[in-house]
């Protein structure tokens, strides 16, 4: 019988649940109101619905703590009771060997194969199950008993007086918060590993070595030396600005002040198709296209250089990778941050500032260099700070197209690393958690957590101060 | 107030006309001016001249025409994409909507003064020597620094400003805004100034300031003022033209408009039946 109850698909079950306890907390709380206006000369403080979802809440915040711990801690409770229960000779198992045998218990009692031929796994799956019936039951009671108890408890409270309607709103806000609450505590956590492990980190290499060391060989040999690193990110990111501030800026301003409705008709959705495209087709198109041409063009340049005699040896590289071709293609894909961010912020100048200019017998090209941009230009500098957080940040492209070699080297056609690149092929493969280049790889990313983050607070706190300006 | 300028009492038998001024030959003179955005006919055949040193007033209830007749006069409506102007603006006996006429020259012969203050994202100085730069009127510093302080000294401003030129324009308060966006027309040293209700956003005290101002300016500059406050035009005008629904209604002395108006739709505008 109990082993039956183990199989209940207890997820609908509870959902169900507390669905129906809703809807009858709800009318059982409406009708209550609605009684008492109707018996009563005194009309009501709130609308019977009102009361209605008041006691509903008083039903569903016990229920669903319910399920909440079911969901939690059944598993958990279920095989600390069958373990306790196992006889002695089950102690020659490791932890991890315990752990694969539970699992299978559990996979086999999921899947009603408990009829096997060993007689000690089907007698375990069986107490497994027995175990997993009773938690069952006792879930379901507590959640009958708590909704219950929760509805006639709220439901003695309505009355005529009663504030049903600040409850219920103050219960809204409630569940608002804690949806806001889990965005927060998400980060948080997600931030607070970052440190803890680079702290780790930092115990078996010190800071100083991370940080301004120059040998960077994290795999084969130890050496977490990340300036090269940092090196390749920001002359990629460098390359890539310098591709995307003056094409960006000056496409917004072709937008805003050129551009006649119908080429912005056209204009603006290419530009967000650009802000589409995933970054993995990026990544193909600068390996395949870009990079060879980067090659091409590097190796026709030492040869011409070598034929009229300027040098003897090769002047470039010549990598079939390259900071270059990961830097423009990365340059293109944060065009549109540039462009769309800066078109807004030109639209925003008002346009009493360019009549003043014209009014004065500016041109056109006067009144957007000297009126315009500097009006807009807070807005703009936010939008590069975004863009260069956002090519810091990228990681597909550089992946594919930058190379592998962390150097420190002023030749763009020779292949560079990013923190981004490092990052992936420190925690692709084989991994052991306390190993220091494991760890390494959180040092990175706490490095690039912390950069990013400063440069988009600096752009918010401008646009900020740029919105003030205008209100 | 001048009484130069004053027509003699309103009460004789034929009521002065534009032709009895003393100004003979106008600074600006409309002839004929139609004006269409896209299909919708904002001013309907509207001629009208703007003698020279004295201070023209159009007055009429909202979306009459005032401030798009107004920016024909420097052809500001250029910049707006579906505005079409016809007829004929001459000044010093050019028609200034002939296509031969440079829009950007033209402005800066006509200057313009904004309802709201709009001084540019720059320093006090450099919004005086804007104008002058982009026209090369100083051939050095020193004559830059020349032209600003005239500017401001004729705008009222220099006392106030000159310690701290190099401020941004925006840290002014509205009305020494207003006197900038003023000084910084008279900077490229215009014939005609107009100015579309300068005063609307601005309190009390600083209104009357402004007042004063263009009182000033009257002696050297035509001046075209739209506003719509009837006691700003008495006050400030020399000469009033009535605007309803893109039409010009009447014309004449600042007084005789008010004390005597010949047409009912003036009247009824002035005493407040409508507007
Ligand atoms: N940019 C524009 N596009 C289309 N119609 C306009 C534009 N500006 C003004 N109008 C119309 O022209 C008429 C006159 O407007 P305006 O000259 O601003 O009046 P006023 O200054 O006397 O209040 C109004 O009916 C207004 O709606
Ligand atoms: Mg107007």
């Amino acid at each position: 019988m109990l082993q039956q109850l183990g199989h209940l698909p207890m997820g609908w079950l509870l959902i169900a649940l507390i669905a129906v306890f809703a809807s009858i907390a709800f009318f059982a709380g409406r009708v209550r109101a609605e009684r008492i206006l109707l018996s009563g000369e005194q009309s009501l403080h709130s609308r019977p619905n009102y009361h209605g979802y008041f006691v509903a809440m008083w039903a569903l915040v016990p229920a669903v703590l319910v399920a909440l711990a079911y969901a939690i801690g059944a598993e958990g409770i279920s095989r600390n009771q069958l373990v306790s229960e196992l006889p002695p000779a089950f102690d020659l198992l490791s932890d991890a060997e315990m752990k694969t045998y539970l699992d299978s218990v559990a996979q086999a009692a999921l899947a009603r194969e408990d009829t096997g031929t060993d007689l000690v796994f089907t007698a375990v799956t069986h107490r497994y199950l027995e175990i997993r019936g009773s938690l069952n039951i006792g879930a379901l009671a507590l959640m009958v008993i708590g909704a219950l108890g929760g509805l006639i408890f709220s439901r003695r409270r309505l009355g005529t007086s009663f504030r049903a309607r600040s409850l219920v709103e103050r219960g809204m806000e409630t569940v608002l918060f804690l949806c806001a609450a889990v965005a927060i505590a998400t980060t948080v956590g997600i931030v607070t590993s970052l440190l803890y492990e680079s702290i780790q980190f930092f115990r078996a290499v010190p800071i100083w070595d991370f940080l301004f060391g120059t040998r960077w060989n994290a795999q084969t040999e130890a050496e977490f030396g990340a300036l090269p690193l940092f090196f390749g990110t920001f002359t990629i990111a460098l390359i890539a600005m310098l591709v995307a501030a003056p094409i960006g800026l000056f496409s917004a301003i072709y937008l805003s002040e050129y551009a006649g409705p119908k080429a912005r008709g056209w204009i603006k959705p290419i530009l967000e198709i650009l802000a589409g495209i995933p970054t993995v087709v990026y990544g193909f198109f600068a390996l395949l296209v870009v990079a060879p041409a980067v090659r091409g063009l590097a190796i026709w340049i030492n040869e011409t250089l070598i034929n009229i005699g300027l040098t003897t040896e090769p002047l470039l590289a010549a990598q079939p990778t390259s900071a270059l071709a990961a830097g423009l293609v990365m340059g293109i894909m944060v065009i549109p941050f540039v462009s769309s961010l800066s078109d807004d912020v030109i639209n925003a100048v008002p346009q009493t500032l360019r009549d003043g200019a014209y009014a004065l017998g500016a041109t056109k090209s006067e009144t957007v260099r000297n009126v315009v941009v500097p009006a807009a230009l807070p807005g703009i500098i936010a939008a590069l700070l975004l863009a260069v957080s956002r090519a810091i940040g990228e990681t597909m492209i550089v992946v594919m197209a930058a190379g592998k070699s962390a150097r420190i080297s002023m030749d763009p056609t020779s292949d560079l690393t990013t923190i981004t690149v490092q990052i992936v092929s420190l925690m692709t493969g084989e991994t052991g958690f306390d190993d220091p280049k494991t760890l390494s790889a959180f040092a990175l990313g706490l490095v690039l957590f912390a950069v990013t983050l400063l440069f988009n607070v600096i752009a918010l706190r401008v646009v900020q101060k740029y919105r003030e300006k205008y209100d | 107030m001048d009484t130069d300028h004053t027509p003699q009492a309103a009460g004789t038998v034929t009521p002065p006309t534009a032709d009895a001024l003393p100004a003979a030959a106008p600074r600006i003179d409309c002839r004929d001016i139609n004006v269409f955005y896209g299909p919708t006919q904002a001013i309907h055949n509207v001629s009208l001249s703007f003698p020279d040193r004295a201070v023209t007033a159009l007055i009429g209830p909202s979306g009459c025409g005032k401030s798009t007749f107004l920016r024909c006069l420097n052809r500001m409506n250029d910049t707006i994409e579906s505005c079409r102007v016809d007829g004929q603006i001459l000044m010093d006996g050019q028609n200034i909507n002939d296509h031969s006429i440079d829009a950007v020259l033209l402005r800066s012969r006509v200057g313009m003064v904004f309802q709201k203050p709009n001084p540019f994202p720059k320093s006090i100085f450099d919004n005086i020597a804007y104008g002058p730069r982009i026209h090369g009127l100083a051939s050095s510093r020193e004559d830059l620094d020349a032209i600003v302080e005239k500017s401001l000294r004729r705008a009222g401003l220099w006392e106030e400003v000159k310690d701290r030129l190099q401020a941004p324009g925006t840290s002014l308060s509205g009305g020494q805004q207003q006197r900038l966006c003023i000084a910084r027309a008279i900077a490229v040293r215009p014939e005609v100034i107009l100015m579309d209700e300068p005063c609307s956003a601005l309190d009390p005290v600083a209104t009357a300031r402004i007042e004063e101002l263009i009182d000033e300016l009257r002696k050297r500059y035509c001046i075209v003022i739209v506003t719509h406050s009837m006691q700003q035009a008495a006050r400030v005008s020399q000469r009033t033209a009535f605007f309803h629904l893109g039409n010009l209604i009447e014309m004449g002395e600042t007084e005789q408009i008010f004390t005597n108006p010949r047409e009912k739709r003036t009247e009824d505008y002035i005493t407040g039946r409508f507007g």
